[in-house]
């Protein structure tokens, strides 16, 4: 049975809904971990859930990724372990350094809370096997700082090596992201980062289950 | 003791939407002559007194490690 871990930090608000998600697809729910916590249990599967850590001071997920539950995360990945941060654990993965590139302030400026379309530009992935190559799916986003950025050398390389696993479809980029990227996977394939909420869309009291598949994917549930 | 005023700037081509919105906004005022704005963010730091190479090292560490996302920012240190 596959085992997952929750990172609470100070300032995260999705973090329940994320829980509510782990523990209904795998039917246990995970372990969490703090942020001062150094060692983190033995699990195949850590997530990063949503919110503002320490308000979004500094940059957003730059306090938390110095935190030292991070440095256990990096320790983990690099032995293999599944990671997937969602929204500001997609920031935090990425002020980590366990990612590519940065979030930026979204092109409009503003906050947005609301559904979009995104492809499953990489179906070949732990997260994204039960999708079909290039499904479009519904998912809600949040955020102010979404705007997925990186240099045009990092860019090439991510396109490239097929680490760009989600892309806002249907005119539906709701930030400014380039080249419509939502969501990115390191090149050794467990590390998975991504702005939209999976989470908020897994059965049909969400009104859709879109996001369904990718809990079921990473957690070894056949499609 | 030592002050360093630390500033990080975006680098070029690294679309600043704030400073396009005040940029805008300093146009609706009148000012008419303003080709481009960007926005960054300034750190006065106090530390103690030591090597000054020793603190240099020290505060372009601070940098690289916290202060600027070297993916999208830059940064000078200034010491008074």
């Amino acid at each position: 049975m596959m085992r997952a871990a929750v990172v609470l930090l100070p300032g995260l608000n999705r973090d329940r809904d994320m829980i509510a998600a782990l523990t209904k697809i795998s039917g246990t729910p995970p372990v969490t971990v703090w942020e001062t916590d150094t060692t983190i249990p033995d699990v195949d599967l850590i997530v990063i859930p949503g919110g503002f850590s320490y308000g979004d001071y500094l940059r957003c997920g730059a306090i938390a990724a110095r935190m030292p539950v991070m440095r256990a995360v990096a320790e983990m990945a690099a032995k293999g372990v599944m990671v997937m941060g969602v929204c500001n654990g997609f920031q935090i993965l990425l002020e980590a350094g366990l990612l590519p590139g940065a979030l930026m302030r979204n092109e409009t400026l503003k906050f947005v809370c609301r559904e979009v379309k995104l492809e499953v530009a990489n179906a070949n992935t732990a997260f994204t096997r039960n999708y079909k190559p290039g499904q479009i799916i519904r998912c809600p986003v949040a955020h102010h700082d979404g705007n997925y950025f990186a240099d045009a050398e990092t860019l090439k390389q991510i396109e490239g090596e097929g680490q760009v696993v989600f892309r806002y479809a249907e005119g539906t980029n709701p930030n400014g992201s380039v080249n419509d990227i939502a969501g990115i996977i390191s090149k050794s394939g467990n590390v998975l980062g991504l702005m939209p909420h999976p989470e908020n869309l897994i059965e049909t009291a969400h009104g859709g289950i879109d996001g369904r598949a990718l809990f079921e994917s990473v957690l070894g549930k056949a499609a | 003791m030592i002050k360093a005023r630390i500033t990080v700037t975006l680098k070029n081509g690294v679309l600043d939407p704030q400073g396009k919105a005040i940029e805008h906004a300093l146009g609706a005022l009148g000012f008419d002559g303003v080709d481009s704005v960007r926005q960054g963010k300034v750190f006065d730091v106090e530390l103690q007194g030591g090597d000054k190479s020793k603190v240099e090292a020290e505060i372009k560490a601070m940098c690289d490690k916290l202060l600027a996302n070297t993916v999208i920012e830059n940064y000078a240190v200034e010491i008074a």
